[in-house]
């Protein structure tokens, strides 16, 4: 097992750093008020902070394909369940019921 | 490789696989299978989330008002602060520093432990004050202006209620890869489960990473 990569240290704590900083811009942006801008941006900065964690402390940056491809096709199934739902309550529900 | 390798500090594969790092690959790709449950799991209460947010989006910017959103953005400075004392201790069990390993474990068990104190707080606020969810919300005890602001904190409960769990059994594999890791059971040649663990983990922080912003700030 010793052909395994070994994150050095030292990008451990500037992952660590950025996602604190990220963390601090969400909540300013948020003290902005940034009306129906504030969804999407909190949003984009969560992706962009969870791209971190997985890639850096998931070590899926240095994982086979295999890995990457099983996990990426969760988020490929979120999105069918995301879609068809979305489409149900808004030509279906938001339409024909008071709910 | 041989089946018996003292290096690898008395882990020896199971029979079934051909060699050490066919057992390493094959356990990956069960915890990354796993993960994909959780996010699927995670993902049905965020569907919802978003959905009846855009149909009731006054309603949702009442409820997370009622939420501190300084302990919620200080919970996930705890979070953060634990995934990555979670990494060291899989990097020092990487380079047989078990000390180093078991100490950082034992920082993210600590740092589990606040993130549940503040939670208990939180919750103990809305529980006095009667911000329950569902029906279980009196409109006019609470004087909410909206009449479904029980969906709102349906979803709070749910979502962080699920993710607090997950916290706990999280806690409680961390504590046993403390116990593991001071036993020496790891090593750079095999440390399994401190990485599976860590993945969990890690899932959890990433969780928390978008429960933060849509329940305390986006509302």
């Amino acid at each position: 097992m010793s052909q395994h990569h070994i994150m050095p240290l030292k990008m451990y704590f500037k992952v660590a750093a950025g996602l604190v900083l990220l963390t601090f811009l969400t909540v300013a942006f948020h003290q902005m008020n940034l009306g129906p801008l504030a969804g999407p941006v909190a949003f984009l900065i969560a992706a962009i902070k969870a791209a971190l964690v997985l890639l850096y402390f998931m070590h899926l940056k240095y994982d086979n394909m295999t890995n990457r491809v099983v996990f990426g096709s969760g988020f490929f199934f979120l999105m069918i369940l995301f879609a068809f739902s979305y489409v149900d309550i808004w030509t279906r529900i938001k339409a024909f019921s008071t709910l | 490789m041989t089946t018996h390798n003292p290096a690898a500090g008395g882990h020896q594969h199971s029979h079934h696989f051909d060699s050490a790092e066919h057992e390493y690959e094959s356990d990956k790709l069960g915890i990354w299978l796993f993960m994909v449950t959780e996010i699927l799991m995670f993902g049905g209460l965020f569907v919802a989330y978003i959905i009846f947010h855009q149909i009731y989006p006054e309603m949702f910017a009442e409820g997370a008002k009622q939420l501190s959103w300084k302990m919620g953005f200080f919970n996930t400075l705890v979070l953060i602060g634990s995934s990555l004392t979670m990494a060291l201790g899989i990097y020092y069990n990487q380079i047989n520093q078990s000390n180093k390993a078991f100490w950082n474990l034992i920082a993210t068990l600590a740092l589990g432990f606040v993130f549940l104190t503040v939670k208990y707080f939180e919750y103990a606020s809305k529980f006095d004050t009667g911000f329950l969810p569902g029906k279980l919300l009196n409109v006019e005890t609470v004087q909410a202006t909206s009449q479904n602001l029980g969906m709102y904190f349906g979803l709070y409960f749910c979502m962080t209620g699920l993710h607090g769990l997950h916290v706990v059994i999280g806690m409680v594999l961390i504590g046993w890869l403390a116990y593991r890791t001071r036993r020496g059971d790891f090593n750079s040649e095999y440390y399994t489960p401190v990485e599976g663990v860590g993945i969990f983990w890690h899932i959890v922080d990433l969780i928390w990473i978008f429960l933060f912003p849509l329940l305390y700030l986006v509302g």
